[in-house]
């Protein structure tokens, strides 16, 4: 007698009415322990977690919030530090009056520095919100879907991208165009192919270098020059900080993009929370390691990028902040778990390369996410057709 | 060596003949709904381009070129006039065997070719790599290299694209948009994208 039939017969006993009707539950629970019951859940079926969309992307909007407030204290103490420089003794304009409203300009005093970086970085985020808040309305209201939390990132992440000195006009236009054609018109979140956020950057970076890049536009003072080190490191020069420093994000750069600290902070409850693909980080990782160890053993006589090893990499420029908030975009990247390493591997390696041997470009995070964006649905197809393959091989021999 | 990977590098990416001169556009958009049939005409447009831009080398090193016909005699002649007729005439040669191949051994891509097959003879793509070779002066294995570098990056940009229209079937677009609206804006920020190889020198 199996075991099935000595079950079977028991049934009887414990169902309603019968001897054991008491224990049915334990009954069950030896049955279905040892045999795959034939009944499936009816009704509401199991929610395993309650994660929506809607907290996914609040998540990831909090998680920018270190990397939000360290780089507004570091954009505040570097254009404190300037002025002090150039013998200033205040900022002009509305911002100088808002500034002298709460704060002083002293770059010892962690309040001073805070609010001025604030007072340039917020109303970018404001001027982000209200324009790109307005083409979300306008565009759900018209075809019909919700406003998604989508927007929420979206700004943000724009926002922390951008020089703290662009005029305001400016990041009017680029939330357009990352809002309008790289996402809205592809019907909204999820539906598009591109990071609207960095599409909306690239745009503005090709539309209008001048004020996005070189050396006037990362210290938050008129008149005053600092470069970027990854605007440095080509030249052969001095970085000009310490690897220390720029962990911390005490350079010039972005808002968000300074603090790599910071950006692991929040991408660690990413992680942790597992919003975010670790597949994607690690395989951004791991490209950028072993492209830049390849490029440091091949080596250049002309070019000093070729040596810059991957710990530097790491720390300067977006590179961090790519890694963690911009290509994670569970939208944008790969959606197949091998084709996220592969994804995540195509970001790291196009990185260090435009970094390294494209003269245009300092910076080449941005790019590379986009390029890579562009290939992920090559990706993901060549996944599928390769499993597709595998099973039908491992079935023909079964 | 190093002089023709940059070549054929630099053609695939920097100069990416879709992409960058915005050549061959017809049957990119037409062609470029599933990834498979995209990726075959990708790997046409690469044998035609391989085979014709190295042929018109040789045509016009040796025929067409000013002085070109020193060997048979007639060192004061120039017929580089004849360029256009003489290239487009290699390219449909070579386009109608490829087809009788095609339909002989691979029905299934014939048939989803369809009249674009054809149609590469009048591909922009593949007359435009020709007169670049010659404006540019290419000698023979240079010319191998920018054909094949040519066709390589075509059928690159056109399988991502057919990879992202796959994709977007899932969108929700505009009415107005649907088709080929959308495939020109995605084929805008296709070549956003690689904006990233802009600049490099190779």
């Amino acid at each position: 007698m199996s075991l099935r039939t000595f079950l079977d017969r028991l049934e009887p006993e414990f169902e309603k009415g019968g001897k054991y009707e008491k224990y049915y539950a334990l009954y069950e629970a030896v049955d279905t322990a040892l045999f795959k019951p034939d009944r499936v859940t009816g009704g509401p079926s199991h929610v395993r977690d309650g994660l929506d969309l809607k907290r996914i992307m609040i998540t990831v909007w909090l998680c920018t919030f270190p990397a939000m407030f360290v780089g507004m204290f570091f954009i505040g103490k570097n254009a404190n530090e300037a002025l002090l420089a150039i013998g200033q003794d205040g900022a002009d304009g509305w911002r100088g009056f808002l500034i002298s409203l709460v704060a002083g300009y002293d770059p010892n005093s962690i309040w001073d520095n805070f609010v001025h970086g604030a007072a340039y970085f917020l109303p970018i985020y404001a001027t982000t919100f209200i324009v790109g808040g307005f083409w979300e309305i306008l565009f759900a209201a018209k075809r019909g879907h919700e406003v998604n939390e989508g927007f929420f990132v979206t700004s943000v992440l724009y926002s922390l991208i951008l020089p703290a000195t662009i005029p305001l006009w400016q990041v009017a236009l680029g939330i357009t165009f990352g809002i309008v054609i790289a996402k809205e018109i592809f019907g909204g979140t999820g539906k598009n192919f591109l990071n609207p956020a960095l599409t909306g950057r690239a745009f503005l970076y090709f539309a209008y270098p001048a004020q996005i890049s070189g050396d006037q536009v990362w210290v938050a003072v008129d008149g005053y020059t600092a470069a970027t080190p990854l605007g440095l490191a080509p030249l052969g020069e001095d970085l000009g900080v310490t690897w220390m420093q720029a962990f911390l994000g005490n350079m010039a750069g972005s808002v968000g993009e300074v603090s790599t600290l910071a950006i692991l902070l929040g991408g660690a409850v990413l992680l942790v929370m597992r919003i975010a693909s670790w597949r994607i980080m690690l395989g951004v990782f791991l490209g950028m390691v072993g492209c830049s160890l390849l490029l440091n053993v091949i080596g250049s006589d002309t070019n000093p990028m070729w040596a810059m090893p991957w710990y530097w990499h790491f720390v300067i420029g977006g590179f961090a902040f790519g890694m963690v908030f911009m290509a994670t975009d569970p939208v944008s990247a790969a959606m197949t778990n091998t084709g996220r390493l592969w994804f995540g591997a195509l970001v790291g390696v196009m990185a260090v390369i435009i970094r390294v041997i494209n003269p245009a470009f300092p910076e080449g995070m941005m790019l590379a996410i986009l390029f890579a964006n562009l290939f992920s649905p090559l990706i993901d197809n060549a996944v599928v057709q390769s499993n597709i393959k595998r099973r039908m091989a491992r079935n023909a021999t079964a | 060596m190093e002089h023709y990977i940059g070549i054929f590098v630099s053609t695939i990416f920097i100069e990416n003949m879709a992409l960058t001169f915005f050549l061959g556009m017809c049957t990119f958009l037409a062609i470029s709904k599933k990834i498979s049939t995209a990726f075959g005409l990708g790997i046409a447009v690469v044998v035609v381009l391989a085979i014709t831009v190295p042929v018109n080398n040789l045509i016009y090193q040796y025929f067409l070129r000013e002085g070109a016909l020193a060997w048979a005699g007639f060192p004061d002649v120039d017929l580089s006039f004849l360029g256009l007729l003489a290239y487009i005439g290699v390219i449909a040669a070579l386009v109608q065997i490829l087809e009788m191949f095609l339909d002989k051994h691979v029905p299934a891509l014939y048939a989803a070719l369809g009249v674009f097959l054809p149609l590469i003879t009048v591909n922009c793509a593949i007359l435009g790599a020709s007169l670049f070779m010659v404006e540019r002066d290419y000698t023979f294995t240079e010319s191998v290299a920018f054909g094949l570098g040519a066709g390589v990056g075509w059928a690159l940009a056109i399988t991502a694209l057919a990879g992202i229209r796959e994709k977007l079937k899932y969108s929700d677009i505009p009415e107005g948009l649907r088709g080929l609206g959308i495939t020109f804006i995605a084929t805008g920020l296709i070549s956003l994208g690689f904006m990233s190889f802009g600049g490099i020198d190779l």
